[in-house]
C-alpha cells in the first residue's frame, strides 16, 4: 500500500469506530438507561409498568414494616407531594432509617414500587445528589421545628 | 507553621512551573538552550511539592486540629495507619497528592530522558510545566488543603469508616501514579507534535512512561475492584459506577497507545493515530479525576460536592484537552505515514486492537457521561448501569479477547505463513469448553457462556508465540506479552465462571440453624458484641462444612460514631475452586438475623488476572531497560573495532 492511501485508509477506519462506538451506544442508551423519579412522578403516571427506574425520596416516619419471613420490609416514600409504598427482600443498607434519603432501584408493579437494590448510603453527609433539594428542604423544616 | 510551610512550598513551585513555561517558549522560538536551568527547575518544582506533601502527611499525624482540613476528615481516635492514610482520603489531600506525583513525574522525566533530541525535550518539559501550573493554581485558588481553622477544633470530624481500610492505603496512590504517569506521554506528544519530531526515538522515549502508568492503573483497578468487593458487602466485584469507569477509561485508551507505540517503535508507522492516544490518555485521566473531584455524578464514591472546583476543573480539562486538538489538527496532516503494511501483517492486528479499544472507550465515555448529558439538556435525571455496559461493550470485549490470540502470531509488514494453522488446537480447546458448559451447565447465559469458551481458547493461544522458541533466548518483553496475554485469559475465566455459577442464600437463621448455599452447609452459632479502638460491632459466628472441610467465618456489622455510620465487614474464606462470601444483618426482632450467603466459584481468578497482566507489563518494562543497559555497557565488535 502506498503511504497515502495507507493513511487515508487509517483515517477511515478511525471514523468508522468512532461512528461504530456513538450508534452502538445510542442504541444501548435508549432502553437501557434507568430514569429517576420521585413519588410526584410516580403518582402522575411518568413511570411505565415494569420499566426499570431509580426511586428517590425520603422514608416515611412510622412506615416501615417487616414482613413474616423477616427478610421483606414495606415502606413508603414520600417526597412530599405524594407517597409510593415500596416492597423490598434483603438486608437493608447501612443508616436506612425513617426519616432519612433513599434511593431505591427497581420497578413498578400494581401500585408497588418492587426494589431490587436499595442504594446505600454510607455516611450521615453523602447524599444522592438526585436527593440534594430535597435533603436541604428536610433540613430547614428540622432546623425550624428546633 | 508546619501547614504554612507547605504553602509556601506550593507558592514557589507554582512560580517556578511558570518560570518553566516562559523558558521553553522563549527556547522554542529564539533557539536557545535552556536545557541545564530547565531541567533544574522541574526537579527543583518535585522537591517542593514532596515537602508540601510531607507536612500534609504530618499535620495529619499529629491530628492538628488548627487546619481546616484535619478538623474535617480526622479524629485523634483514629488508629495511626488511617491517619496517615486519611492525609488523601479527602479532595483537597488527593489533589495535593495528584499535583505532587504530577511535578515529580516532571522531575524524574527532567532526570532519566535521553532518548529524544534536546528540542523535542525541552518542548516536553515546558508541556509538563503548564499542565502543573494549571493544577497548582488549582489547589492554591479553590482546593488549599493548608488552610487554618480559626479558633482550632476540640475535635475532628472523623474519616468515613469505608475508607478506614488497608485497600485505602495502597489503592488510590497507585492509580494516581497511573493516571499522573500518562502526563509525560501527553506532554512527550505535545512536544513532539511543537517540533514535528514524531518517530521511533520518541516512541521509544514515551514507552517506558505508558507501560509503567499502565501497570499502575491495572493495579490500582484491581485493587480497587477487590476492596469493593469485600468491603462493600455487596458480593460484586465491578458497579459500573462512574467513580471505576473514571479509572477504567484511562486504563483502555493506555492500553491502546501501549500497542500502537509498538507499531511506532519497531516501524517508524501508525504516528498522528499514536500520538492521539497520547493525548486521549491523559485526556481521560483528567476527564476521570473531573468525574471524581467535581461530584457531578450519582455515585456511592461522591465525596466532593462544590460546583466551583467543578467549574475550575473542567475549565482546566477544556485548556489542555483543547489546546492539545488543536495542536493536533495544525500538525497532525503534516506527518509522513511511516514504513508501509499489508493487510495481514502484525500492524494491521495492532490497528484493530486499537479500533476495538476506542469503541469500547466510547461506549463506557458515552455511557457515563450520558446521564449529565440529558440533565444539562432535558432536566430529566437516569442513571446508566451494569444492564447498558455489559450488553453493549462485553460482545466487543470478547471479540477483542478472541483477536489476542492471533495479533502476536503476525509478523510485522507482511504475512505469508500459515500462521491460522497454529490456531487449531486453542480453538479446539475453547469448542471443548463450550460444548462442556452446555453439557454441564445448559441453563447460564449467553455471555458469561461464550466467556468461559473464550477463556479457554486464549488461555491457549496465548501461549504460542513461544512455542518452537529457546525459552532462555526469548527477550523479556516477550514473556511479559504473553503473560499479560494469559492474564487476560485467566481474568476472563474468573469473570465467566462468577457470573455463570454464583448461588446466592439469603435468609432469617436462628442461632443453630443451617443454611445450603451452593456445596456448602452454614450453620449459624449466633452473635456476640464486639468493640475495636473507634467501633463496636456485631459478629456473627458461622461453621461452614463441606464434605469433611470446615471453617469458621465471623462477618461483622460494625457502628462507627465518628462521623455516625455501620458498615458491613464481610467475612470471606478462599478455597482453590472459589470464594465463601458472608454478611451478616439486621436482627429480625424474634432471635432470628438475616444472612446473606455466597458461593462464588474461581471468583479470585479475577484478581489473579489482573495481577499477572500487570506482572507481565512489569516484565516487559524490566526487560527492555536491561536490554538498554546492556547494549549501553558493551559496545558492539563494530564500535570496538573502529
Amino acid at each position: 500500500m502506498k503511504p497515502k492511501n495507507q493513511r487515508l485508509v487509517l483515517v477511515s477506519a478511525a471514523m468508522v469506530a468512532a461512528l461504530a462506538a456513538v450508534l452502538l451506544a445510542m442504541w444501548g442508551l435508549r432502553d437501557r438507561a434507568a430514569y429517576f423519579y420521585t413519588p410526584a412522578d410516580i403518582a402522575a403516571g411518568k413511570a411505565g409498568q415494569g420499566q426499570a427506574i431509580r426511586l428517590g425520596g425520603m422514608v416515611q416516619k412510622g412506615s416501615i414494616a417487616r414482613q413474616g419471613d423477616g427478610l421483606t420490609i414495606r415502606f413508603s416514600v414520600t417526597d412530599g407531594r405524594a407517597t409510593t409504598p415500596v416492597a423490598y427482600r434483603g438486608i437493608v443498607p447501612d443508616l436506612f432509617r425513617e426519616g432519612s434519603g433513599v434511593v431505591a432501584e427497581g420497578r413498578v408493579a400494581n401500585g408497588t414500587f418492587v426494589a431490587d437494590t436499595i442504594l446505600a448510603k454510607h455516611d450521615e453527609r453523602y447524599m444522592p445528589p438526585e436527593l440534594g433539594n430535597l435533603a436541604a428542604e428536610h433540613k430547614a423544616g428540622k432546623t425550624l421545628q428546633r | 507553621m508546619i501547614a504554612e510551610t507547605g504553602l509556601a512550598a506550593l507558592w514557589l513551585a507554582a512560580g517556578l512551573a511558570a518560570l518553566q513555561f516562559v523558558l521553553m517558549v522563549s527556547a522554542l522560538r529564539n533557539g536557545i538552550d535552556f536545557g541545564r536551568p530547565m531541567r533544574a527547575i522541574a526537579i527543583v518544582q518535585g522537591v517542593l511539592t514532596l515537602i508540601a506533601f510531607a507536612m500534609l502527611l504530618w499535620v495529619f499525624a499529629r491530628t492538628d486540629l488548627s487546619v481546616a482540613l484535619v478538623f474535617e476528615n480526622s479524629h485523634s481516635a483514629k488508629p495511626m495507619i488511617y491517619k496517615i492514610a486519611g492525609t488523601w482520603g479527602n479532595h483537597e489531600g488527593s489533589m495535593l497528592l495528584w499535583v505532587t506525583v504530577l511535578a515529580v513525574a516532571g522531575a524524574v522525566f527532567a532526570i532519566v530522558s535521553r532518548r529524544t533530541s534536546e528540542r523535542t525535550l525541552l518542548a516536553a518539559l515546558g508541556a509538563q510545566a503548564a499542565l502543573a501550573l494549571g493544577f497548582y493554581a488549582f489547589l492554591l485558588v479553590a482546593s488549599n488543603p493548608f488552610a487554618r481553622l480559626n479558633p482550632p477544633a476540640f475535635e475532628g470530624r472523623g474519616l468515613n469508616p469505608l475508607l478506614q481500610d488497608p485497600g485505602l492505603a495502597f489503592h488510590p496512590p497507585t492509580l494516581y501514579l497511573g493516571y499522573v504517569g500518562l502526563s509525560v506521554a501527553f506532554s512527550l506528544a505535545f512536544g513532539a507534535l511543537l517540533t514535528g519530531e514524531v518517530d521511533s526515538r520518541l516512541a521509544r522515549a514515551m514507552r517506558p512512561w505508558a507501560l509503567g502508568a499502565w501497570i499502575l492503573l491495572t493495579l490500582g483497578i484491581t485493587a480497587g475492584s477487590y476492596w469493593a468487593y469485600y468491603e462493600l458487602g455487596w458480593g460484586g466485584w465491578w458497579f459500573w459506577d462512574p467513580v471505576e469507569n473514571a479509572s477504567l477509561m484511562p486504563w483502555l485508551a493506555a492500553t491502546a497507545l501501549l500497542h500502537s507505540i509498538n507499531v511506532l517503535a519497531a516501524r517508524g508507522a501508525l504516528k498522528a493515530w499514536t500520538m492521539m492516544l497520547a493525548v486521549i490518555a491523559f485526556s481521560m485521566s483528567m476527564v476521570g479525576t473531573f468525574l471524581v473531584r467535581s461530584g457531578v455524578l450519582t455515585s456511592v464514591h461522591a465525596f466532593a460536592i462544590d460546583p466551583e472546583r467543578g467549574t475550575f476543573l473542567l475549565a482546566l480539562l477544556g485548556i489542555y484537552v483543547g489546546a492539545a486538538f488543536t495542536l493536533f489538527a495544525v500538525r497532525g496532516a503534516s506527518l509522513k505515514e511511516g514504513a508501509p503494511f499489508e493487510l495481514v501483517s502484525r500492524e494491521t492486528g495492532l490497528v484493530i486492537n486499537n479500533l476495538l479499544l476506542s469503541v469500547i472507550l466510547g461506549i463506557v465515555f458515552l455511557g457515563t457521561l450520558y446521564p449529565l448529558f440529558v440533565e444539562a439538556v432535558s432536566g430529566e435525571k437516569l442513571s446508566v448501569g451494569a444492564p447498558y455496559f455489559n450488553s453493549v461493550a462485553g460482545p466487543l470485549a470478547l471479540l477483542l479477547a478472541v483477536l489476542v490470540g492471533v495479533g502476536p502470531l503476525l509478523a510485522w509488514r507482511r504475512e505469508r505463513r500459515p500462521v491460522f494453522k497454529l490456531l487449531t488446537v486453542p480453538v479446539l480447546l475453547g469448542a471443548t469448553a463450550l460444548l462442556v458448559t452446555f453439557i454441564l451447565a445448559p441453563g447460564i447465559s449467553i455471555l458469561p457462556r461464550l466467556g468461559l469458551t473464550v477463556a479457554a481458547y486464549l488461555a491457549a493461544a496465548s501461549i504460542l508465540p513461544l512455542i518452537g522458541r529457546n525459552p532462555l533466548r526469548t527477550p523479556l518483553a516477550t514473556w511479559g506479552m504473553v503473560l499479560a496475554h494469559c492474564g487476560i485469559a485467566v481474568a476472563l475465566a474468573g469473570v465467566a465462571a462468577n457470573a455463570a455459577f454464583t448461588s446466592e442464600r439469603l435468609a432469617v437463621a436462628k442461632p443453630g440453624e443451617t443454611l445450603g448455599v451452593g456445596p456448602w452447609l452454614v450453620q449459624f452459632e449466633g452473635v456476640t458484641p464486639m468493640a475495636g479502638k473507634n467501633w463496636t460491632a456485631i459478629q456473627g459466628e458461622l461453621q461452614a462444612t463441606r464434605g469433611s472441610g470446615a471453617v469458621t467465618l465471623k462477618p461483622q456489622t460494625r457502628y462507627f460514631s465518628d462521623p455516625p455510620t455501620e458498615t458491613n465487614e464481610a467475612a470471606i474464606e478462599t478455597f482453590w475452586n472459589g470464594q465463601l462470601y458472608t454478611v451478616v444483618g439486621k436482627p429480625d426482632g424474634t432471635g432470628g438475623w438475616q444472612l446473606r450467603l455466597w458461593w462464588k466459584p474461581f471468583v479470585t481468578l479475577i484478581w489473579l488476572g489482573g495481577a499477572l497482566v500487570a506482572l507481565g507489563g512489569a516484565l516487559a518494562l524490566v526487560g527492555r531497560w536491561w536490554r538498554l543497559r546492556r547494549r549501553r555497557r558493551e559496545p558492539s565488535w563494530r564500535e570496538r573495532y573502529a
